[in-house]
């Protein structure tokens, strides 16, 4: 039996690295795989923790996650491709429509 | 009563704006003639209103209530001797506008009139409305009817006059809300169940300090409707850049609903407040009178000018309401009706100017009179009934408000009769520059005078204007009982406060109110005096 | 008698109506024959009702006929209702028989007018309103009047409203009347305050009751007589009247004689009870009228224009009829109202002939001689001077020297003296105008010259008549020096007059002092005649000798440009700077900087939003952080 704490221990590192990621990166696509990373870090307590408390709530708001990170991705990616059509670039920088 | 009357006659126009989804915008008469058929409709069934209204009792008459929202949100209008008047005029007013924009309005008719048509009933449903909820919805929703008038059919400074108009007004109306919401809670807190009721927080008597807070909040939303010295300033824009029949309801109704708000709410609910601050209101007021005559005197634009002279005319009608007796009060709710119509006539006549020669600047124009002796008569009528010559309603209203407040305060009146030298000052300046002197522009005498429309629409308002000034009687007595009532409201004493609550209820029996049979024996001691 | 009077006023009020409503499309024949004949059953009313009158007891006055309750709330009542009693029946007679012939007057003069049926609406207007003013049983419908011929007034003088000066002096009556009316509300709310009743009936119950305090009584009756100030065109509200020449003539004949200024006398007269209540307030009436008689009389003197002067003169005989009023002799104030209004009409209606014959010309200095071109005018205008001039037999004798027999017997010597000094101005400056205008050498323009005529028989006929009555109407009122009761009009009016002071003298004083009279009126004529006809090189050489003086005079003691100055122009300059630095900035200055406010601060905060996801990330990151934190810790 590995101990949950382990468990915990890489889903923060996970946490940690897609959240570097993202600040980091540059490129939209690279910053998007963060924050599935990040996502699936979450998904990792989730489980752990449902597993060591032995209930089944856990697991259900997992299945939410994935079913909801699956759409985002559908979604995100059809932008980030529909931005790249229009200005040819996947850079976040460029990308700064909202400015004040 | 099984016919909801005073609810059709509120919503007939909302409704009726309704029925302009099957016009073809292309057919701008017939949209115009259904709009007058529903004003005139309207007019007819208030006058329905009027005559079955008994001036007997202050209590409220013709009244509807149903459960609207629940958590004490209810549909219930009623109306008093004081609303009924100014349902009138309102009803009065809107087949005159419909009229008076017959040819001025050329562009996005169809719109026009429905934001026309739902304008009106904001505006009664404000009058009519007993419970405050209600009255706040109305209140607000009157406000963008009135934007899109100005904002969409205005002169060249519309949006910054609109946007000017709205955002003051609703920066008075939400610190409103806010204290309908505290009397709501207080009223929970105290009672145990839910209301918006204005009689429920009639018998409602609140902790001083916290009155004033409140009063202070509903206050300054009811002062910059009125408008008071000094949040005026949104009106001589407003007027200047409003169309004609904007204008008209701006100065005919909508500032009356400020006053009406004094009297309905403001006064009754707060009274120990409010005399408290009754010295400050009265001066505000009394500088209202003088100031606003003195701007309108060196105004170049006679649309500014005329709204200059509202602030001075609802200057007086305030000291009067703050005067707090009988005679000042009825007095100023006559007066409001005699502000609605001269300066609405005043307006209409500045509109009809201004057809013509598209311009509202005083200089522009001048010997007026010869090419159009017609016209001239009629604004001088107007114009004479806004000074308060005697034969016309306007003197009726301003000697009672006059006398009234010489009652409560000489020096206020002394100092408020400036207005009768003032008003002849402005007024006859700017006519004597405008419809006199010799005809020396080209313009002018291409000037064609009255035609039958604009005789049509100004002729109920003078002939009027002389009805009430020679026989008010019928709309004094219609009033006497509610200010009498009103008045009682306002006088409850501070003694029914228990120290430390934020407020009590006190039973309707031990309030002080005089009750029906008392208001009868004094309707029919009236009666007798005849 | 018959309560049938309440029609009097509300014939004109009809005849108004129907001429206002109908206009320009009545042929003007139907429009005269309609607007005299109102004014004229109007007056055959009032002589029914006059008979009527005198033949119930004094007991039964005042008559009163109430048609309906006018305003009532609370406190305040006002009826429609009418009174007749003596005063109200002299003035009915008076405004409308002067008013009549003035009607009649007008179809000529008006003739080519192309406003025409305008003219004849205020006329009757004019008329209507000053019967309401005097036929009113209660000083709230009397208000009604009292604004209504204020408007007529302005109405009419304005008439001509193309010249900005006509529109310039209608508005100045209005106006200043208004300043008069303000003060007048003010003291009827004063009255209806302290004795709560509008009606006539119950204040004089009231005050000669001694139920209001001395000091509200004088407060009172200071306050009306602001308002009558104003109305009758005494110090320091006078200045409407001169200007008030702009008008036709007729209307200033109406103005001057019949209607309007006369308001004021009638008012005091009427509310006699507060004048002799307290005698601060009749002396300061007496002494307004005194120093006005006088003040007015002395700008008459320069005047070069026929209608000015008589315009002076008006205010100065309406200062007389104060100080009958002021010194207690209300009977002898109305008697000479009454006979004033007969002579000043006919030297309006004949001064307007006079303009009628020269196109319109006024000025004195182009006038001269015309005696021979106006057999009827000329005499007709003799005698309405010889009238007011005060010359023994005509009716201004009889009516002044009541007047200043009162203000001696009452002991108000310095009034006396007064009143004495202005008539020697009188008679000097009415002889002036009659020789300047009528005798010496032609000075008429030759353009004038060639329209040169006598006016229409419309015009001279109630000439004559006037004229008449300026020889008779005083006979009236004989003085008591001929006998104990001839003075049947100060007998008619008695019950009406609250029993003041009355002093009498003996009559070897009463002779001396129409002695007095007769050789002030005769001297004033005399000085007239040496410095106008005899030796025309005096006036010329008195004006270059005192510059000063003659300046002063001509430019009628610079109280127009002093009002100008002190109030007019620092009222609208005022107004203008505080409309400018006050209204558009501090007050809108505060809101619309309120709503730029904003705005900046809108825009200052949305530099925060970088539009680069990263920034929004590491703030989100940060604030959860901090989040965190605060749970944890």
């Amino acid at each position: 039996m590995i101990p949950t704490a382990y468990f915990l221990v890489l889903s923060a590192v996970l946490f940690v690295m897609g959240t570097v990621g993202f600040l980091v990166k540059k490129d939209l696509i690279t910053q998007f795989m963060c924050v599935e990373v990040m996502l699936n870090a979450a998904n990792l307590a989730f489980i752990a923790f449902a597993h060591s408390a032995s209930s089944l709530n856990g697991q259900i708001i997992v299945f939410f996650i994935i079913t909801v990170a699956a759409a985002e991705a559908a979604v995100g990616l059809a932008i980030i491709l529909l931005v790249y059509k229009q200005r040819k670039t996947v850079k976040s920088e460029d990308i700064s429509l909202m400015k004040g | 009563m099984n016919i909801p009357i005073l609810s059709i006659i509120t919503f007939l126009p909302a409704a009726g704006s309704l029925l302009f989804i099957f016009i073809n915008r292309k057919q701008k008469n017939l949209i115009r003639y259904t709009a007058l058929f529903i004003g005139i409709i309207n007019f007819i069934l208030s006058l329905f209103l009027f005559f079955q209204f008994s001036g007997q009792t202050g209590d409220p008459q013709f009244v509807e209530k149903a459960e609207w929202m629940g958590y004490g949100i209810q549909y219930h209008i009623g109306i008093d001797g004081i609303s009924l008047l100014l349902v009138l005029l309102t009803t009065f007013l809107m087949p005159i506008v419909i009229l008076s924009s017959w040819n001025s309005i050329q562009e996005k008719v169809k719109e026009y009139h429905i934001f026309m048509l739902l304008l009106v009933t904001g505006i009664l449903g404000v009058f009519v409305s007993l419970n405050l909820f209600l009255f706040y919805v109305f209140w607000e929703a009157m406000l963008i009817p009135m934007y899109f008038l100005i904002g969409i059919w205005g002169g060249k400074r519309k949006i910054y006059a609109t946007l000017k108009f709205v955002i003051f007004t609703m920066f008075g109306s939400l610190l409103m809300l806010v204290a309908i919401f505290a009397l709501y809670s207080i009223f929970y807190k105290t009672a145990g169940s839910y209301s918006f009721n204005l009689f429920d927080y009639y018998q409602l008597v609140l902790n001083p300090n916290i009155q004033i807070w409140l009063f202070l909040a509903f206050g300054l939303a009811f002062a910059i409707k009125v408008p008071m010295f000094p949040f005026h300033t949104w009106l001589p824009d407003a007027h200047v850049e409003a169309p004609t029949a904007g204008s008209v309801i701006l100065a005919g109704v909508l500032l009356k609903m400020g006053t009406y708000g004094f009297l309905r709410f403001a006064l009754p609910l707060f009274p120990d407040a409010a005399k408290k601050f009754i010295p400050y209101l009265a001066a505000l007021s009394l500088i209202g009178i003088i100031y606003g005559a003195l701007m309108a005197l060196i105004q170049k634009d006679v649309k500014s000018l005329v709204a200059y002279s509202s602030v001075s005319h609802m200057g007086l009608i305030m000291l009067a309401v703050f005067a707090l007796n009988l005679e000042s009060l009825e007095g100023a709710v006559y007066q409001m009706l005699n502000h609605g119509l001269s300066t609405g006539a005043l307006f209409l006549c500045v509109g009809i100017l201004y057809e013509r020669a598209h311009t509202r600047l005083i200089k522009d124009y001048g010997g007026v009179s010869r090419q159009m002796p017609v016209f001239a008569a009629f604004f001088l009528i107007c114009m004479l009934s806004s000074v308060g010559l005697p034969g016309l309603n306007g003197f009726v209203g301003e000697v009672l408000c006059l006398f009234g407040i010489f009652q409560s305060s000489k020096l206020l009146a002394i100092l408020g009769v400036s207005t009768i030298i003032l008003g002849a000052a402005y007024l006859l300046w700017m006519y004597q520059r405008v419809m006199q002197g010799p005809l020396e522009n080209k313009k002018i005498m291409t000037f064609k005078d009255l035609n039958k429309r604009e005789i049509g629409f100004l002729v109920p308002i003078i002939i009027l204007m002389f009805f009430m000034g020679i026989f008010p009687r019928p709309f004094l007595r219609k009033m006497d009982a509610s200010v009498h009532k009103l008045l009682n409201q306002i006088h409850r004493s501070e003694t029914y406060f228990v120290d430390k609550e934020t407020a009590i209820i006190i039973p309707e029996s031990a309030s002080g109110i005089e009750s029906d049979s008392q208001i009868k024996e004094k309707g029919i001691e009236s009666e007798n005096n005849e | 008698m018959s309560d049938i009077f309440w029609l009097i006023p509300l014939i004109p009020a009809l005849s108004t109506l129907i001429l206002a409503v109908f206009g320009d499309r009545l042929p003007k024949k139907y429009i005269s024959f309609q607007a005299c004949g109102a004014v004229f059953v109007s007056f055959l009313i009032s002589l029914y009702s006059f008979i009527g009158l005198l033949n119930i007891s004094p007991e039964q006055y005042p008559v009163v006929k109430n048609l309906f309750t006018w305003i009532h709330s609370g406190n305040f009542q006002a009826n429609l209702s009418f009174q007749f009693d003596p005063l109200t029946a002299v003035m009915t007679l008076v405004v409308t028989a002067v008013g009549f012939l003035i009607h009649v007057y007008s179809i000529g003069y008006m003739a080519e007018d192309r406003s025409y049926s305008r003219f004849f609406t205020l006329m009757n207007l004019f008329t209507f309103s000053m019967l309401i003013l005097v036929m009113a049983s209660n000083i709230v419908l009397m208000f009604v009047g009292w604004e209504g011929v204020g408007f007529c007034s302005y109405m009419l003088i304005g008439f001509w409203f193309e010249k900005h000066s006509a529109a310039n002096a209608g508005k100045k009556a209005f106006i200043v009347n208004r300043i008069g009316d303000a003060g007048f509300l003010i003291g009827i709310m004063f009255i209806i305050v302290s004795i709560g009743s509008t009606e006539f009936a119950n204040i004089n119950h009231a005050v000669a009751g001694g139920s209001l305090s001395p000091g509200l009584v004088t407060l009172i009756a200071l306050l009306l007589f602001v308002g009558a100030t104003g109305k009758s065109a005494q110090i320091p509200l006078y200045v409407w009247l001169p200007d008030a020449m702009e008008g036709p003539t007729p209307v200033s004949a109406l103005i001057h004689a019949a209607t309007m200024v006369t308001a004021g006398v009638y008012m005091v007269a009427r509310l006699n009870v507060f004048y002799t209540m307290s005698e601060a307030a009749g002396f300061i009436v007496a002494l307004i009228g005194a120093i006005t008689a006088v003040y007015a009389a002395t700008m008459a003197l320069t005047q070069n224009d026929i209608k000015r002067v008589l315009a002076y003169s008006t205010i100065s005989q309406i200062g007389y009829m104060f100080i009958g009023c002021g010194v207690g002799a209300f009977a002898a104030g109305i008697f000479h109202l009454y006979t004033h209004a007969f002579f000043k009409s006919l030297l309006f209606l004949a001064a307007g002939s006079v303009m009628h014959a020269l196109s319109g010309e006024l000025d004195m200095r182009k006038m001269g001689g015309l005696k021979k071109y106006m057999p009827y005018t000329y005499p007709t205008f003799l005698i309405g001077a010889i009238a007011i001039a005060g010359v023994p037999f005509l009716s201004g004798f009889f009516s002044k020297d009541a007047i200043l027999t009162a203000a001696f017997a009452n002991g108000q010597y310095v009034i006396w003296a007064l009143g004495l000094s202005g008539a020697v101005l009188t008679a000097f400056y009415m002889f002036r105008l009659i020789f300047l205008t009528f005798h010496g050498k032609e000075r008429i323009q030759p353009e004038a010259k060639k329209h040169l005529h006598e006016s229409p028989s419309v015009m001279t006929v109630p000439l004559s008549i006037l004229a008449f009555f300026s020889v008779v109407a005083g006979y009236a009122g004989l003085p008591v020096v001929l006998g104990k009761n001839v003075n049947w009009f100060q007998n008619f009016l008695s019950p009406l007059m609250h029993p003041g002071h009355e002093a009498h003298l003996n009559l070897t004083t009463e002779w001396l002092l129409i002695g007095v009279s007769i050789v002030v009126a005769l001297g004033g004529i005399w000085i007239a005649y040496l410095f106008y006809l005899r030796n025309p090189q005096i006036p010329h050489r008195i004006a270059a000798r005192f510059p000063f003086l003659y300046k002063l005079l001509v430019h009628k003691y610079y109280v127009d440009e002093a009002y100008d100055t002190v109030f007019v122009k620092p009222a609208i300059k005022g107004s203008e700077f505080v409309y400018q630095k006050f209204d558009l900035n501090v007050i809108d200055g505060a809101v619309n900087k309120t709503a730029a406010g904003s705005g900046w601060l809108g825009k200052t905060l949305s530099y925060l939003q970088t539009g680069l996801i990263k920034d929004y990330a590491l703030v989100f990151l940060l604030g959860t952080i901090i989040l965190l934190g605060l749970l944890i810790f």
